[in-house]
């Protein structure tokens, strides 16, 4: 399978904490890839620093087959990924319409003349944006909710919110930080039957998450990240029984659930 | 050193001295609720009016009294009208804004700062008023061609004396580490038992007694007060605030005297650096050109944020 | 129209069309009605309508973008001075309205880009007191730049400004119909504005709801998300500044030419703080919130004046507070009062990003 996404040797470094150090993995087009390790093993940090909120120490990306621009947030969504966060991040005055229509933004190209005039093409592009943003809320099962304030949601259709609000950016990557936190048994289900279409529907997926039932019943790979370092990476049914990452886990006195 | 060179540091640090007492009050309130009390600067205006006030009652009533006498009477008074008001400040506004979006509390904060101003236009009229000079402003020439007055000497000996007591207040006392520890994390210091409401209500009254007496040194040195007078020295003294690294106290002092160094290094030589296209009338920008270059190369401030000093 | 009247929906919800032309009738007809008190009314008419342009503009700025600027009077003032320099006997240059007029608007996103630049990446409130040091650096520099060279004139200010002239039509004389009928001038400069307005109103309209009014929304409500969904916060933040401020500079421009006159007077601290009061007790982010804020705000302290002065002489036999102290104390008491009190201002009508009509086509569960 093609590669999609090359971490070289990233590092970054906090004041005196090395929160990565020289990670390097790979994720394969049209895979699930899964990000484990224990609390403040440098899953976020790693996220932050590919989307560009951070500007790595040292290391680069190569995603489909050229240099990722760092440190340039816009940029990074441009070439193809989305993200979302562990503690949800949506514009919570905004309805659930607007939040997936805003996530389109970077897809559009209307100026300042454009929507003075509303010239054609500007009329032609906010069409689409809706009936693309309508079409998202549909696909994550929460179209009913379109005109809700975003705050109003439920915590699990925020969740789908914020994953339909990504892939309005239509990325080739879509990196989810801890999508499962907090849900019930049903809804990480329903998240998982989500995450196999998103899949399906050819983006490929970059997962945190802490429920590990869910990690290695999802995911293709899975890399272990302890101490800003990858201590492992393969399928899951092989780095389950790891030793090094066994010892991770409960030598940080963190126990897998 | 030459003569010039030397009055312009004397002139610096008197004016310094005011800007960090001034700025004390707006990094402790910083420090604690994140929060640019604007109408700080205000209340250094009412503490001065109301020292103006007491005097010209007290030369009606006892003409012979002592000026020493005389300020010391109006100082207390001063104090705690000005305590009074940052009370009432923070328990009728900025206390129901704690959770409110966040640019509210600081709407509210420039409200209040021109409500001040307006009451004090209504009290006290539009007009400067001429501040008794209680305290001899004959120049001593200590060496020759710089002069220096008694009210300068008196305003570096008192802030410099009310800075030390504010550092060993704030450093050693009970109510000083309940404050240090609000600052860190409200609930936290919540749960510990620290009445949060109480130690932040304290904070704007410790803020405000400071900025009456700044308020009173500033009107002695210019011999003027009037509704307005309040607004310059608070917008620069909160620069000097964020000078010297905003929620940091040792910060805002070294912020005050760096500030008043510049501008009467500034104002003395601007003219000379513009070849006269600039002259002492533009002192004002200086405050606002540092506010800016501070925020957007450092903007820590001199002293970054050394969290064991927030109050 | 129907956009005008779609960036006003609390008023449409029974019967829009009616409220529509209730609004188009009390706008045309407002003028003439003041007229009945006397023509100063319809001089405040005039301002009130120069004050509905820079809350709209500071409510682009302060509203949808979500940045608080205190010196947003300082672009009002650059439009106002370059009208004033290049159109009146200041210069000895008289250039044509058509001409100057986008000069000013240009010169005034100039400075609004030039603000912007440095304070892109400041937090809310520390934005805020440098956009008010800005403000106040162009206030001290058109004080004192009439030495050595006389540029501004200092504190005097320019005088003798030309009139706004259209296509040959000079708005400051009485517009003569028949021998014994004309039209006052306050009247065709309050049409004049009435148009400005409504053009401001539609513009903004459209912005509001296209994609750069939704990047806005997002970046006011999560900067950071926002860069996650790809939106350049750096440019959309420059864009507000330089968009707001030419709506500053428009009013400005016409302000001059309305008023023959501009010094430095007219561009205090308290005048941004006026329009900021305006937008804020209309409703930050809402565009008939400012509106409706400007109005009455412009109009208020004129009404007191008129009864306050007469009735505190009744009372008092002198007057105890002035209109100017009258007016700053409304102004902060607004302020203060509709943060502790209705924080969302006096419409409460949400804003969307979206276009209506598009919105209804959700289908219910």
């Amino acid at each position: 399978m093609k590669t999609l996404l090359e971490a070289r040797g990233i590092g970054k470094r906090f004041g005196g904490l090395q929160a990565l150090a020289d990670v390097s993995l790979t994720i394969r087009e049209g895979e699930v890839y899964g990000l484990i390790g224990p609390n403040g093993a440098g899953k976020t940090t790693f996220f932050n620093v590919l989307t560009g909120a951070y500007t790595p120490d040292g290391g680069a990306f190569a995603f489909d087959g050229g240099e990722l621009p760092t440190g340039k947030p816009h940029r990074v969504v441009a070439r193809g990924i989305a993200r979302t966060f562990q503690n949800i991040r949506l514009f919570r005055e905004l309805t659930a319409l607007e939040n997936v229509m805003a996530g389109h933004h970077i897809r559009t190209r209307a100026g300042i003349w454009g929507i003075l005039t509303q010239n054609r093409h500007t009329r032609e592009e906010e069409r689409e944006t809706t009936e693309r943003a309508y079409e998202l809320l549909r696909y994550v099962g929460i179209e009913r909710f379109a005109d809700t304030v975003s705050r109003h949601l439920s915590y699990g259709d925020q969740r789908r919110l914020e994953i339909a609000r990504a892939l309005a950016t239509e990325p080739r990557l879509l990196a989810l930080d801890e999508p499962a936190a907090g849900m019930n048994a049903t809804e990480t289900g329903r998240l998982k039957a989500l995450i196999e279409q998103i899949r399906g529907d050819g983006v490929t997926v970059l997962l945190i998450e802490h429920d590990v039932k869910l990690v290695m019943g999802l995911c293709d790979r899975v890399a272990v990240l302890d101490f800003g370092r990858k201590i492992a990476e393969d399928v899951p049914a092989v780095v389950q029984r790891d030793e090094a990452v066994i010892k991770a886990y409960l030598g940080g006195g963190k126990h897998a659930h | 050193m030459d003569a010039e060179t030397l009055q312009q540091l004397i002139n610096g640090l008197v004016i310094g001295s005011v800007y960090a007492l001034i700025a004390l009050g707006y990094t402790m309130v910083y420090g604690i609720l994140g929060l640019i009390n604007f109408a700080h600067g205000d209340v250094l205006m009412v503490g001065a009016m109301t020292a103006l006030q007491t005097m010209l009652f007290l030369m009606g009533v006892a003409p012979g009294m002592s000026p020493v006498a005389m300020l010391t009477l109006a100082l207390l008074v001063a104090i705690p009208v000005s305590m009074l008001i940052g009370y009432t400040m923070e328990r009728l506004a900025y206390r129901r804004l704690r959770n409110a979006p966040r640019l509210a509390p600081l709407i509210t904060a420039i409200g209040m700062s021109f409500l001040l101003q307006t009451l004090a236009m209504i009290i006290w009229g539009r007009n400067y008023h001429t501040f008794p000079q209680l305290i001899s402003t004959t120049p001593l020439q200590p060496v020759e061609g710089v002069f220096v007055t008694p009210v300068q000497i008196v305003i570096i000996v008192v802030s410099a004396l009310l800075m030390i007591g504010l550092t060993l207040l704030v450093n050693r006392s009970r109510i000083g580490r309940a404050m240090r520890a609000t600052a860190e994390n409200h609930r936290t210091a919540s749960l510990m038992g620290v009445d949060t409401n109480a130690v932040i209500a304290f904070t704007f009254i410790i803020g405000a007694g400071l900025a009456a007496v700044a308020g009173v040194m500033y009107a002695s040195n210019y011999g003027i007060a009037h509704y307005g007078m309040g607004f310059m020295p608070g917008l620069k003294a909160f620069t000097a605030a964020v000078l010297g690294g905003i929620g940091n106290l040792g910060g805002a002092m070294l912020g005050g005297i760096v500030l008043g160094l510049v501008e009467s290094f500034g104002a003395g030589y601007i003219e000379r650096l513009t070849f006269g296209f600039l002259n002492s009338s533009y002192q004002d920008i200086f405050a606002f050109i540092i506010l800016g270059l501070v925020l957007i190369f450092r903007p820590t401030g001199l002293l970054g944020e050394r969290v064991s000093d927030r109050a | 129209m129907n956009e005008l009247a779609a960036a006003v929906p609390w008023l449409g919800k029974r019967n829009p069309t009616a409220a529509r032309w209730l609004i188009l009738i009390l706008a045309i007809a407002a003028p003439l009605i003041a007229w009945q008190f006397g023509r100063s009314w319809v001089r405040i008419l005039d301002f009130a309508l120069l004050y509905m342009m820079l809350a709209l503009g500071l409510n682009l700025v302060v509203g949808f973008a979500g940045l608080l600027d205190l010196g947003y009077i300082a672009f009002y003032a650059v439009g106002a001075y370059t009208f004033a320099f290049l159109a009146s006997p200041h210069f000895e240059v008289h250039l044509p309205f058509w001409l100057v007029l986008p000069l000013g608007a240009a010169f005034a996103a100039l400075a609004g880009i030039m603000l912007g630049f440095p304070v892109l990446r400041l937090r809310g409130d520390y934005l805020a007191i440098v956009t008010l040091g800005f403000g106040e650096i162009v206030r001290i520099f058109m004080l004192n730049l009439n030495y050595p060279v006389n540029i501004t004139n200092g504190p005097q200010g320019i005088g003798m400004i030309d009139p706004i002239v259209l296509f040959g039509w000079d708005l400051s004389q009485n517009l003569q119909i028949t021998e014994d009928f004309a039209i006052n001038s306050l009247f065709l400069y309050y049409y004049a504005f009435l148009a400005c307005v409504a053009g401001s109103i539609l513009f903004i309209r459209r912005l509001q709801i296209s994609r750069v009014g939704r990047a806005w929304a997002a970046m006011r409500e999560d900067e950071l998300a926002a860069k996650a969904i790809g939106i350049n916060t750096r440019n959309l933040k420059l864009l507000a500044f330089a968009l707001g401020a030419t709506f500053g500079g428009v009013a400005g421009c016409l302000f001059g030419a309305f008023q023959g006159f501009v010094s430095p007077e007219s561009f205090s601290l308290m005048e941004s703080i006026a329009v900021l009061t305006m937008v804020v007790f209309g409703g930050m982010g809402n565009i008939a919130g400012a509106v409706i804020g400007a109005f009455v705000l412009a109009l208020l302290p004129e009404i007191l004046r008129h009864i306050a002065v007469p009735l505190q002489q009744a009372l008092f036999g002198h007057v105890l507070l002035d209109p100017e102290v009258l007016r700053m104390l409304l102004l902060s008491l607004a302020m203060i009062l509709m943060m502790l009190l209705r924080p969302t201002g006096l419409i409460p009508a949400r804003a969307r990003y979206a276009h209506p009509e598009n919105l209804h086509r959700s289908s219910q569960p």
